[in-house]
């Protein structure tokens, strides 16, 4: 395969769509709880969670939207106690975050291996099936590489639309915004900042945790270890590179899956010249080069990080 | 259009009676001001009004119809708005989404943002308050701010209007534009509360004036029988005597700048122009204006934080080549920061490890170079709490537990005791009672009479006339020719403080 | 509920807050245990013994906090300035690369050089990891929490590719591994028959060491006072950039002296497998120390004796070993909220 053919092939965007879906989710649900003004360092593990809660739903004999919802589910519980640890309690939120990933991600694993002691391969659930659209996907390339994906896959693309309606045209939405650049503004509202960034922090959990479970029930059909591989932190960095806003957000994911899937193809194209992990740093080193080239404009919520408390300044 | 009754309200925190027994009325299309000093309960009255407090006694009325306590929501629904003294708008938002916040009901999850745009700006026309609602937040001039403000609280239906020291941060011209709109509203029948501690302005828009002293009510009074040493008697419960300035030769050059140019943190245009000023031993020199002209960045540049790229800037004669906050600390900068929580104290840190954080790699405080010497820190620390009447528990006290007054004399002490000859006021009594007031300004002039030379930047036109030597304004960036204080006078400086530089009678 | 800060904290109450909270984070994982069907009061013994239970238990517990106490220190001295360094584990690995580069056989000194030798030299390599994020954080205002992380997994790629590449042992028979560390430079072990080496001493000695520099030097109050306000430090003449770049050589200098100790102490050699996480784990005993330097060597024992307490537990009962990450990460949150406790009074309303 020549190199123009690698970006000329349905397969490769196909490719893109399948790896760019998590990271929709992950960035997206990151995105909220940062525009509500709290970071969320939980977010690998909180994945981590989605991702084995998904699938020992579908393992144990539920169906595969109950896995979704239950997932999710999971998210939010996590979320929760992330919300009342840093906005109830005003603890530090890096230091919540990262507890909340070794407490989610140890959590799985632990339970995984509880459930299913004996496994040296892992076992194999049926996943999510691609959807053939009439018509659509038999469209030559276009059918291959947009129309025939999971219908997760096609839910991660409805999120971005949802996500730019509810934070910029509904109540709720403005209160979320406000919640993480003046929450005395809010408060001076009567709006119970608290309750705001909660909710925040749970949805943007949840949908997270969806992101996790993509994986395990739509991308694959089994979970292992080491599973999200540094997806959580990857989005942390595309929040930023998407300057919190949902539509560039789905532009970096893209980007970022295109240049991942692009790697693996350039792999083989190399063949032994360079070697391997060259390739697999490329994602890594490109995440640090998108924070590098948005440092200089980034405009950050204004009350991210910084707690709130009741009364604090009237 | 609405009655307001406050009856009797006491409210207590802990020992400390923040309102005692005050009773308040407005009519409709009256303006009644609310005068009182700093921790007078201003606030605290304002607050229990709008329910973020409740009153142990005493009830509220409107229309004659008792307010539920403690609830946001029914002084809104009651037609209860206030502006605040600061304003609480996001700066990386648009006017429209500021002033939509809250109107609606969070569950619904229909767009309102084309309905609520033609409502606000009907209410712009009719009220001849004109902004741009998608204009961003943070491309607003301060007035324009207010005015968003001020629309957010009509939009709101608001009938009973209460603005806290709206003319704290508007220049001249900006606080004539307000009280022309604040007159059309009350023509309107708006009732208006109106709080403040400038006893001009209190005399110049208000129909009564309401006076608080320690929480209690010390009387009320019909503005046209009042004048400004009546209200500042009530309002202080003696006569005011802020220290004055004796008549002192000034000596040779201190510090001078001459056509300094500072470029702003954009890196392209410049935030400070020309700026020429000279401060001299034994003189205070004041640089008045309004908030954002300039004043944050020329403190910076003294500082010895922001560095400037045009112009000489001379220490004592000698050219100082950039700014470097350690090596101005060590050539004898004394500096006042303007946020005593923000840039002046470390919050988390002791009293002590704070009052000498300026002396860390001098003897004696320092062993070999490296460490810290406890005993000879300690020591000195006692004698400035001492000196000062720093009023803490113990000198291991984290200093964010320092009340305001008590933190601004730790800084103070820190800053005096290195004699320094050069010293940096940056709105020193922002925010203090006036006992407190009044003992950073002794300080300030016994640094003078010691021979420093002080350069004080003030918003506060009481201060500036009564301790300062020479003034003058910054405005845009620009600084004004400096002039004597006995030659001079508050019209004169007011008006250049609106932008009026030539207005040098 | 209204929180208000305290006054006076009480000696007592910051020792006793941290212990009640670790309780509370074994009842906790009692009902994990519970839910695994095994006992719980005997899984708990299986743990303890395995721990501390024998002079073999207690060396694999103090072998195993040896790096924790060196990664445990570099993230309480970067997190005390507020610059959070999650790179640690990176960090740890490009310590033992310097190691390997330069220990096995490159060069060779007599032990009493040679080790000192290798300790600088992997702080150098732990510090020169950090140089990129503490350099970009300082000119573009790039948030450290991402890049440090990133790089661990750079860096760990790099290290896979060396180790099957240039560095490979052509004696180990297919296995990507480096050479032996020389003779040398091995650390002498301090137990006999026990894995147990003098790296353990050298972390006892730095964590001193730290303490000391946080409590009475100058350079101590700088990066105490740029962690709590930035602003008043760099008012009161302190260069932010140049303490920012201290803390980011001393922490990384730490995370990779813990690489020297598996490798010329442990393990003898590079290998991918040489920290289970050590980088990571550190955080974690940081955080359960209050950032305090010699608290650290009473957490990094704690946590280490969980890991290979549950190592032994899960040969005992049917308990995944993952139970030592899940009791650590619970640890950690109930600590983080029993300090709460410890500045603020809390009022329910």
């Amino acid at each position: 395969m020549d190199w123009i053919e690698l970006f000329i092939s349905a397969g490769f965007w196909a490719a893109t769509l399948r790896i760019a879906a998590p990271l929709i989710f992950g960035t997206i649900g990151e995105l909220i709880c940062e525009r509500a003004g709290v970071l969320n360092l939980g977010i690998e593990g909180i994945m981590t969670m989605g991702a084995m809660a998904g699938w020992m739903w579908v393992y144990e004999g539920g169906s595969l939207w109950g896995a979704v919802f239950f997932a999710a589910a999971v998210g939010g519980i996590f979320g929760l106690l992330h919300a009342i640890l840093t906005v109830h309690l005003g603890l530090s939120q890096h230091v919540s975050g990262i507890g909340i990933t070794l407490l989610a991600s140890s959590l799985s694993y632990f339970l995984f291996r509880m459930f299913l002691p004996n496994s040296t391969t892992p076992p194999k659930i049926v996943p999510f099936q691609p959807l053939e659209i009439p018509y659509l996907s038999e469209l030559p390339f276009l059918g291959e590489a947009f129309f025939s994906h999971t219908a997760l896959t096609y839910l991660a693309l409805a999120i971005i639309p949802i996500a730019i309606y509810l934070l910029y045209r509904t109540p709720i939405g403005l209160a979320t915004r406000m919640a993480g650049e003046n929450p005395v503004a809010l408060e001076a509202q009567g709006i119970n900042v608290l309750m705001i960034r909660t909710g925040a922090v749970v949805v943007g959990s949840a949908v997270m945790a969806i992101g996790g479970a993509y994986i395990t029930i739509s991308a694959f059909d089994a979970f292992f270890f080491g599973m999200i591989n540094g997806r959580g932190w990857i989005c942390i960095a595309l929040v930023i590179f998407a300057s919190w806003k949902p539509g560039r957000a789905l532009f970096g994911a893209l980007l970022f899956a295109g240049l991942d899937a692009f790697q693996v193809r350039a792999q083989q194209l190399a063949g032994g010249d360079i070697p391997y992990q060259f390739f697999l740093m490329l994602p890594y080193l490109l995440s640090i080069g998108a924070m590098i080239i948005i440092s200089k404009r980034m405009q950050y919520p204004q009350a991210l990080l910084v707690p709130f408390r009741r009364g604090d300044r009237i | 259009m609405a009655n307001l009754r406050i009856s009797n309200v006491t409210k207590k925190f802990g020992s400390l009676t923040a309102n005692d027994n005050v009773s308040l009325q407005v009519s409709e299309g009256e303006v009644v001001a609310l005068l009182g000093e700093n921790g007078a309960g201003k606030t605290t009255l304002m607050n229990i009004l709008f329910g973020h407090y409740v009153a142990d006694e005493g009830d509220i009325e409107i229309d004659g119809i008792k307010l539920p306590p403690g609830s946001t929501d029914a002084a809104i629904r009651a037609g209860l708005g206030m502006v605040h003294q600061h304003f609480t708008l996001a700066e990386n938002m648009s006017v429209l989404d500021n002033i939509m916040l809250g109107t609606e009901s969070l569950w619904s999850l229909k767009s309102t943002v084309s309905r609520s745009r033609r409502k606000l700006e009907s209410l712009a026309d009719e009220y001849n308050l004109h902004v741009d609602a998608d204009a961003g937040i943070s491309d607003l001039s301060v007035g324009e701010r207010q005015r968003v403000e001020i629309l957010k609280v009509l939009y709101r239906g608001a009938r009973i209007l209460i603005l806290d020291e709206p003319t704290a941060v508007l220049t001249p011209a900006e606080t004539d534009q307000l009280l022309a709109n604040l007159k059309m509203m009350v023509a309107k029948g708006m009732s208006i509360i109106f709080i403040s501690h400038k006893l001009h302005e209190v005399m110049a828009i208000s129909d009564r004036v309401t006076v608080l002293r320690h929480g209690a009510m010390v009387g009320e009074i019909e503005t046209r029988n009042a004048d400004k040493a009546i209200l500042a008697e009530m309002m202080v419960g003696r006569k005011v005597t802020r220290p004055k300035a004796e008549v002192l030769e000034p000596g040779s050059d201190v510090l001078r700048l001459d056509n300094i140019c500072v470029r702003g943190n954009d890196k392209k245009t410049d935030v400070l122009r020309d700026i020429s000023l000279n401060i001299r031993e034994n003189e205070i020199v004041a640089i008045a204006g309004v908030a954002g002209n300039g004043q944050r960045e020329l403190a910076e540049v003294l500082n010895g934080l922001r560095p400037w790229h045009k112009g000489t800037f001379k220490f004592g004669g000698e050219v100082v080549s950039k700014g470097d906050a350690r090596a101005f600390l060590r050539m004898g900068f004394g500096r006042i920061p303007e946020d005593r929580h923000h840039t002046g104290t470390v919050g988390e840190m002791r009293v002590w490890e704070n009052l000498l954080s300026e002396k860390l790699r001098q003897s004696p405080f320092w062993k070999f170079r490296t460490l810290i010497d406890f005993s000879a820190h300690r020591k000195k620390a006692a004698e400035l709490i001492e000196q000062f009447d720093i009023r803490c528990n113990s000198m291991e006290t984290p200093a964010r537990l320092l009340s305001g007054g008590n933190m601004q004399k730790l800084i103070l002490a820190r800053t005096l005791t290195a004699d320094p000859k050069f010293i940096l006021a940056n709105q020193p009594v922002r925010g203090l009672d006036e006992g407190a007031i009044a003992f950073v300004h002794e300080q300030l002039l016994a640094a003078r009479t010691k021979g420093a030379g002080i350069l004080l930047i003030s918003e506060d036109l009481d201060e500036v006339f009564s301790i300062a030597d020479r003034v003058a304004v910054i405005y845009h960036g620009r600084i004004s020719q400096l002039l004597d204080i006995r030659k001079t006078n508050l019209q004169q400086i007011g008006a250049m403080m609106g932008g009026d530089m030539k207005a040098v009678a | 509920m209204q929180i208000e800060p305290r006054e006076n904290i009480s000696p007592w109450r910051v020792i006793v807050a941290p212990v009640a909270a670790i309780i509370v984070a074994f009842v906790l994982c009692a009902f994990l245990i519970a839910w695994t069907g095994e006992p719980i009061i005997e899984s708990y013994g299986y743990l303890f013994k395995g721990a501390f239970g024998s002079r073999f238990a207690l060396s694999e517990t103090l072998n195993r906090a040896t790096p924790l106490i060196f990664t445990g220190l570099a993230a309480a001295v970067a997190f005390r300035a507020k610059f959070w360094n999650i790179g640690a584990e990176g960090q740890l690995y490009f310590g033992a690369l310097a190691a390997t580069i330069l220990g096995t056989g490159a060069i060779t000194l007599p032990p009493v050089l040679m080790i000192p030798f290798l300790f600088i030299a992997g702080a150098l390599a732990g510090g020169l990891a950090l140089l990129g994020p503490v350099f970009l954080k300082t000119t573009l205002k790039v948030d450290e929490v991402v890049t440090t992380l990133l790089l661990n997994f750079v860096i760990l790629l790099f290290v896979n590719y060396l180790l099957e590449g240039p560095l490979k042992d052509p004696m180990s028979l297919g296995w990507p591994q480096a050479a032996s560390i020389v003779d040398e430079g091995v650390l002498p072990e301090l137990m006999a028959r026990t894995r147990l080496h003098i790296g353990f001493l050298v972390a006892l000695a730095a964590s001193i060491l730290i303490w000391a520099l946080m409590r009475y030097t100058i350079w101590g109050y700088e990066i105490r006072a740029v962690g709590a306000n930035p602003n008043a430090a760099r008012f009161s003449g302190i260069s932010i950039n140049r303490t920012v770049f201290l803390v980011a050589m001393l922490s990384g200098g730490l995370a990779g002296m813990a690489g020297i100790t598996e490798t010329a102490g442990t393990k003898g050699y590079l290998t991918l497998d040489l920290s289970p996480g050590f980088g990571y784990s550190g955080i974690a005993v940081a955080m359960l120390a209050n950032l305090n330097p010699l608290g650290v060597v009473i957490s990094a024992i704690f946590l280490a004796g969980i890991y290979v307490g549950a190592d032994s537990m899960s040969r005992a009962v049917n308990i995944p070993t993952y139970i030592a990450d899940v009791l650590v990460a619970l640890s950690v949150l109930s600590v983080l909220v029993s300090l709460l406790f410890v500045q603020f009074r809390v009022r329910w309303r």
